[in-house]
C-alpha cells in the first residue's frame, strides 16, 4: 500500500492510501474530537464534529476528517477559528436537547459552549446513530432503528425484536452519549411488553452487566 | 410500428408523416399543463373532440403539453396562424369551430391588453409570448405527448441521427463542453465536464439520469416540459449516454402527477417501439435502455447522491460530496445525473452547433432558460428567455407587473434555498454568476414576485419550516440547526423575538452552511443571508419592538 | 384490510419476493392499493424481502407518501406551496382546520377525511389550491372551501 504524506497542525503525518484524516490523526496522536464516530461502526459523517480546514492545491475547505481520504501534499488544521466556532455551536446546538452528557459537557468546556443559548428541546436523543448502527452492522439483530426525517428524525425500539434481544445484550446502552438508548429501551418494554422480556436462563450465562446508568439531577432553570 | 433499423430509415419515415400532413390544414392545440388541467382543459379537449368529431376530418383536434401561460389557461392555439384563445370553456368550443372553418378568429377569446384594452391575436403578437426565445418550450404546442410522430414531424431524433452516424462520442462530448451548457438544476456545473469525469472514470457499467424532481417549490417548468416533450429530453439522454458510453438510464421524477406519469411512460414505450431504445439503435451498434422511477414525496431525493440512493431503494440520505456521484453513484457506478431542461438542450446543440449555442446569452451563462414566473404578478406562467435578459423584462414585459395594482417590493429566486433581493435591483441580468452574486442564485428558475404587503420575516420564516420538514436528519448542522432557526424565526413573527436572536441567527446561518452534509443543510440560510443583507431593518424593527415593550433584556 | 385488498397485497408482495432492492417500489404499490400500511404488512414485506423490519419501519415513517395509519374516504389536500402561500393558503388551511377539525395528517373518526398539506404541485397559476381526491379547486377563498368540502360524503 502505497504511502502518503500530508501535513496535520504543521505536523508532517505518513500515512497509507485508504486512510481517512482521522485515522492519520489518531495514528500520529492528534486528538479530534468525535461523537458518532466508533471504530466498529462505518464512518457515519452526522456529527460533524470532527470538522478539519484542508487546505489542498489552493483551496480551502471544511471537511469531515472521518469520511475524507488522505491524499498527497493536503495541509490539515485540526484547531482554527472557523472549526473552533462549527464545533462550539454545534455542541450548543446538541446540549439544547442532553445539557448534562458527559461527552458534551467536556466538549462545552473545551470550546466555550453555553448549554443555554438555544431553546431546550423536549427529547434528550442527539440521533448520533451509535445504538441504531452497533444493532445493524455488530449484533445485526437491527432492534432498535430511526424513524421518521428532519428534526422530528428519533430513534426506537421494534418491541416485537427488542422483547427477545436486548436484555441478553444491552451493548448499546454503553455506547449512548446521553443514555437515551437505555431509557428508550426500558420506556418501550414499560408499555409494549412488560414482564415478557426473553432472556437465557440465569444459571447458563455471565451476570448481567450492570448498564451504566447516569443520574439525573436537576437542571437549574436560567432564562 | 415495425422496428426502425437504420437513420434512413428515420428519415424516411419522418417524410412519410410530413407528407401524410397538410399544413393547411385547421389544427387546435388545446393545453393540458398542470395549471390549466386544474381549471378542467380535459373537458375543453372533450369538447373539441365531440364537436370537431360532427365534421369528419376536416379540423384535427391536439391536446398538448403546456404552453406557458398559465394564468390565462385553458390555452387553445389554432394553426395555421397561431391564434391564441384563452380562458377557453367548454361552452365556446361550437364558437371557436365555426370561426376556424371560416378562417375567422373569435375577438371576445383573444388576448386583450389590460390597461389600453389592445387586442393580439397571433402568438407572435401577444406580449407574454413576444418577449420570450422559445426554443425548447415552443414546440409545445405543436406536439401531442402521446404521439411520437409529432415530435418527428418536427424534426425530432434528427440530432440522434446525427450523433450517431457523424460524430464520435468524444465529438459529441467535445460539442456539448465548448457549447459551455451548464446545468439547469441549480447547480450550474457545466455539463460538459461532468460528462466528461463519468466518461473518464475506469467502470465499464454507466448510468445516466434524468432528474426531474423538481422539487424546489414554485418551480414548476420541468413537469412542463417533461410532460409536454418527453421525446426531446429523452433524445437529449440518448445523446447523452452515447456520449459518455452509458448502456442504461433512469427518468427519476415525482409521484404525484398522473398525466406526467402516463406521457412520460408512452414516449419511453413508443420509443422502444420505433427502435430508439434498446440494441443496436438505427445501426449503431449502440445499446441503451431507460427505466422510470418515482419519488416518494420528498424534497431532499431531488439532491443527487441522495436520489441515487433512492433509485438504489435506499433511503434517500446524501453521501458527502468527497466521492463524486459521476465517479461512485447509483450501486458504486459512475453515474451522469443532469436536469431535465439541461437534457432538453442537448439535441438543439448537436444539430446547430456550439457555436450558434455560445452566440445566445451572456458571456458566462449559454443559451436560454426556464423560468417559472408566478406570485404576486399578473402573468403566471413557463417563460423562456435567453440568459442575460434583464429581470426588468421577465418582470413587467413579459410578467405584466404585479398584481392587484400593488408596487413589487422582492423578486425571490432559487425557491428555500435561493434569495430575496429589492426591486430597485430589477436591471440586473439572469445570469447564473451574477444572480449568485447577488444573493439570488437562480436555483433551477422559479422566480416569484412579491408585492409591498409581503412580511420579509414571515417568508423567511415559511421557507425555514420548509425545508426543516423536507431534510433527511441525518447531521447535526441541518437537523439542529433549522430547527432552531425556525424556533427563532417563529419568535420573530409572533412578536416575542429576544436581544441576541439575530445574532444567534447569524451564527446558526454561518455554522448550517459551512457544517452541513448536503446542499440541503449548506443552502439553508441563503434566503436569511439575503434577508440580512437587504432587508435587515424589518428584522431589527422585530427585536426592538419586544424589547421597548419592557420585557427583561438578556 | 378487506379479504380483495389482503389478495392484492399479497400478490405484491410475491412479485417482489427476495428482492431486497425493490422494497420502496413495494411499499409505494401497497400503499396505493390499500391507502395505508398496516404493521403485519410491514412485517411480511421485511420477511419476504429479505429487510430488517427496522428497515422497513425507517422507510415507511420518512417518507410522507406512506400512511401507517387507516386513511378517511376523501384526501383533502392544501397546497402550501411558496406560490400558493403567497396568495394566503395558510387561511385556506386555517378554514380547512377550522371545518373538519382536523390538523396536517390527521383523519376524523368516521373516516370521512384526511386532511394533508404539501409542496408544490405546479399549478402555482391557480393558486391558492384546495384539492380533493385528486381534483383541483384553483383560485379558492376560505369562503368557498365549506361548498367543496359539502360534496363529499
Amino acid at each position: 500500500m502505497s504511502e502518503i504524506v500530508l501535513t496535520i497542525d504543521d505536523q508532517e503525518v505518513k500515512a497509507t492510501a485508504g486512510m481517512t484524516v482521522l485515522q492519520a490523526a489518531q495514528q500520529a496522536g492528534i486528538t479530534i474530537p468525535t461523537l458518532c464516530h466508533h471504530e466498529k461502526l462505518e464512518a457515519f459523517g452526522g456529527c460533524r464534529l470532527c470538522m478539519v480546514e484542508v487546505e489542498s492545491r489552493g483551496w480551502t475547505s471544511y471537511v469531515v476528517s472521518c469520511l475524507y481520504p488522505v491524499a498527497k501534499d493536503i495541509v490539515v488544521r485540526t484547531r482554527s477559528e472557523k472549526v473552533d466556532k462549527i464545533r462550539k455551536v454545534l455542541v450548543e446546538e446538541l446540549m439544547a436537547h442532553a445539557p448534562d452528557s458527559p461527552e458534551l459537557v467536556k466538549l462545552a468546556e473545551e470550546y466555550g459552549a453555553d448549554r443555554n443559548r438555544f431553546e431546550r428541546e423536549a427529547s434528550f436523543c442527539i440521533v448520533c446513530g451509535l445504538c441504531v448502527r452497533y444493532c445493524n452492522e455488530v449484533k445485526q439483530k437491527n432492534a432498535v432503528g430511526f424513524i421518521d426525517n428532519g428534526p422530528l428524525r428519533e430513534i426506537r425500539f421494534i418491541p416485537e425484536v427488542a422483547a427477545r434481544e436486548c436484555w441478553d445484550c444491552q451493548e448499546c446502552f454503553a455506547l449512548c452519549p446521553t443514555s437515551y438508548a437505555q431509557a428508550a429501551y426500558l420506556l418501550t418494554e414499560a408499555l409494549a411488553f412488560p414482564g415478557q422480556r426473553k432472556t437465557a436462563a440465569p444459571a447458563a450465562k455471565t451476570p448481567a452487566r450492570a448498564a451504566r446508568v447516569i443520574p439525573i439531577m436537576p437542571v437549574p432553570v436560567t432564562t | 410500428m415495425p422496428r426502425l433499423q437504420t437513420a434512413a430509415d428515420l428519415e424516411k419515415l419522418r417524410t412519410e408523416i410530413l407528407a401524410a400532413r397538410d399544413p393547411a390544414k385547421s389544427c387546435i392545440a388545446v393545453c393540458a399543463g398542470a395549471a390549466c388541467d386544474g381549471m378542467d382543459s380535459a373537458a375543453v379537449a372533450a369538447a373539441f373532440v365531440a364537436e370537431a368529431g360532427k365534421l369528419g376530418d376536416k379540423i384535427e383536434v391536439r391536446p398538448t403539453g403546456c404552453h406557458g401561460y398559465c394564468e390565462k389557461g385553458p390555452n387553445v392555439v389554432v394553426t395555421p396562424g397561431d391564434i391564441c384563445y384563452f380562458e377557453v370553456q367548454p361552452t365556446d368550443v361550437p364558437e371557436i369551430i365555426a370561426a376556424t372553418l371560416q378562417g375567422e378568429v373569435v375577438e371576445r377569446l383573444v388576448y386583450k391588453d389590460p390597461n389600453t384594452g389592445a387586442k393580439a391575436v397571433h402568438m407572435h403578437e401577444v406580449p407574454f409570448y413576444k418577449h420570450q426565445m422559445r426554443l425548447l418550450i415552443g414546440d409545445n404546442p405543436k406536439i401531442d405527448p402521446m404521439r411520437i410522430d409529432d415530435y418527428l414531424a418536427v424534426g425530432g431524433y434528427a440530432a440522434l441521427v446525427k450523433a450517431l452516424t457523424e460524430m464520435t462520442p468524444e465529438q459529441v462530448l467535445d460539442e456539448v463542453k465548448k457549447a459551455n451548457l451548464r446545468g439547469r438544476g441549480g447547480g450550474g456545473f457545466p455539463a460538459g465536464s461532468k460528462w466528461e469525469t463519468t466518461r473518464n472514470a475506469p467502470e465499464k457499467t454507466k448510468y445516466v439520469i434524468v432528474n426531474g424532481h423538481e422539487g424546489e417549490s414554485a418551480a414548476f417548468m420541468d413537469r412542463a416540459m417533461l410532460t409536454g416533450n418527453p421525446h426531446k429530453v429523452l433524445e437529449g439522454l440518448i445523446i447523452g449516454a452515447y456520449a459518455i458510453g452509458a448502456q442504461k438510464g433512469f427518468m427519476y421524477t415525482r409521484h404525484d402527477m398522473p398525466l406526467l406519469e402516463k406521457h412520460v411512460r408512452q414516449a419511453l414505450a413508443q420509443a422502444k417501439e420505433y427502435g430508439l431504445l434498446g440494441k443496436n439503435i438505427l445501426g449503431s451498434g449502440f445499446d441503451f435502455e431507460c427505466e422510470l422511477h418515482f419519488d416518494v414525496g420528498i424534497f431532499v431525493s431531488g439532491e443527487s447522491s441522495a436520489l441515487m440512493r433512492s433509485i438504489e431503494g435506499n433511503p434517500p440520505e446524501p453521501r458527502p460530496k468527497y466521492i463524486r456521484t459521476s465517479v461512485s453513484g447509483i450501486w458504486d457506478k459512475p453515474s451522469n445525473l443532469n436536469n431535465v431542461e439541461t437534457w432538453a438542450n442537448v439535441p438543439q446543440i448537436i444539430t446547430r452547433g456550439a457555436e450558434w449555442f455560445t452566440s445566445i446569452g451572456s458571456e458566462k451563462s449559454k443559451g436560454t432558460k426556464l423560468i417559472s414566473l408566478s406570485g404576486n404578478v399578473v402573468n403566471s406562467g413557463v417563460v423562456e428567455v435567453p440568459m442575460g435578459t434583464p429581470l426588468r423584462t421577465l418582470v413587467f414585459d413579459i410578467g405584466g407587473g404585479v398584481r392587484d395594482g400593488k408596487t413589487l417590493k422582492a423578486i425571490h429566486f432559487g425557491g428555500a434555498m435561493g434569495g430575496s433581493i429589492p426591486a430597485d435591483l430589477i436591471d440586473a441580468p439572469l445570469d447564473f454568476d451574477g444572480m449568485s452574486k447577488l444573493g439570488a442564485p437562480i436555483g433551477a428558475g422559479g422566480l416569484l414576485l412579491m408585492d409591498e404587503d409581503t412580511d420579509m420575516v414571515e417568508v423567511a420564516r415559511y421557507l425555514m419550516d420548509f425545508l426543516t420538514q423536507e431534510s433527511c436528519g441525518k447531521c447535526v448542522p441541518c437537523r439542529e440547526g433549522m430547527q432552531q432557526m425556525l424556533h427563532i424565526l417563529t419568535r420573530l413573527t409572533e412578536g416575542e423575538g429576544k436581544a441576541g436572536d439575530l445574532e444567534r441567527l447569524e451564527d446558526l446561518v454561518e455554522v448550517t452552511g459551512a457544517a452541513s452534509l448536503c446542499a440541503l443543510g449548506k443552502t439553508s440560510g441563503d434566503p436569511l443571508k439575503s434577508m440580512f443583507r437587504y432587508f435587515k431593518p424589518e428584522y431589527e424593527a422585530r427585536i426592538s419592538d419586544q424589547a421597548a415593550g419592557g420585557s427583561a433584556a438578556k | 384490510m378487506s379479504k380483495m385488498c389482503e389478495k392484492e397485497i399479497d400478490s405484491i408482495i410475491e412479485k417482489y419476493r427476495g428482492q431486497p432492492g425493490s422494497l420502496i417500489h413495494a411499499l409505494v404499490e401497497i400503499q396505493h392499493e390499500n391507502h395505508w400500511l398496516p404493521r403485519e404488512v410491514m412485517h411480511k414485506v421485511a420477511e419476504a424481502l429479505e429487510v430488517p423490519f427496522a428497515r422497513v419501519m425507517q422507510i415507511a415513517s420518512f417518507y410522507k407518501t406512506f400512511s401507517l395509519t387507516p386513511k378517511g374516504r376523501h384526501e383533502v389536500h392544501v397546497c402550501t406551496g411558496m406560490t400558493c402561500h403567497l396568495r394566503g393558503a395558510a387561511r385556506l388551511q386555517s378554514k380547512v382546520e377550522e371545518l373538519t377539525g382536523l390538523k396536517d395528517g390527521e383523519t376524523d373518526a368516521e373516516s370521512r377525511f384526511t386532511f394533508a398539506t404539501g409542496a408544490c404541485l405546479g399549478s402555482c397559476s391557480i393558486g391558492p389550491e384546495l384539492i380533493v381526491d385528486g381534483k383541483h379547486y384553483g383560485r379558492m377563498t376560505p369562503e368557498k372551501v365549506e361548498d367543496v368540502l359539502k360534496r363529499y360524503e
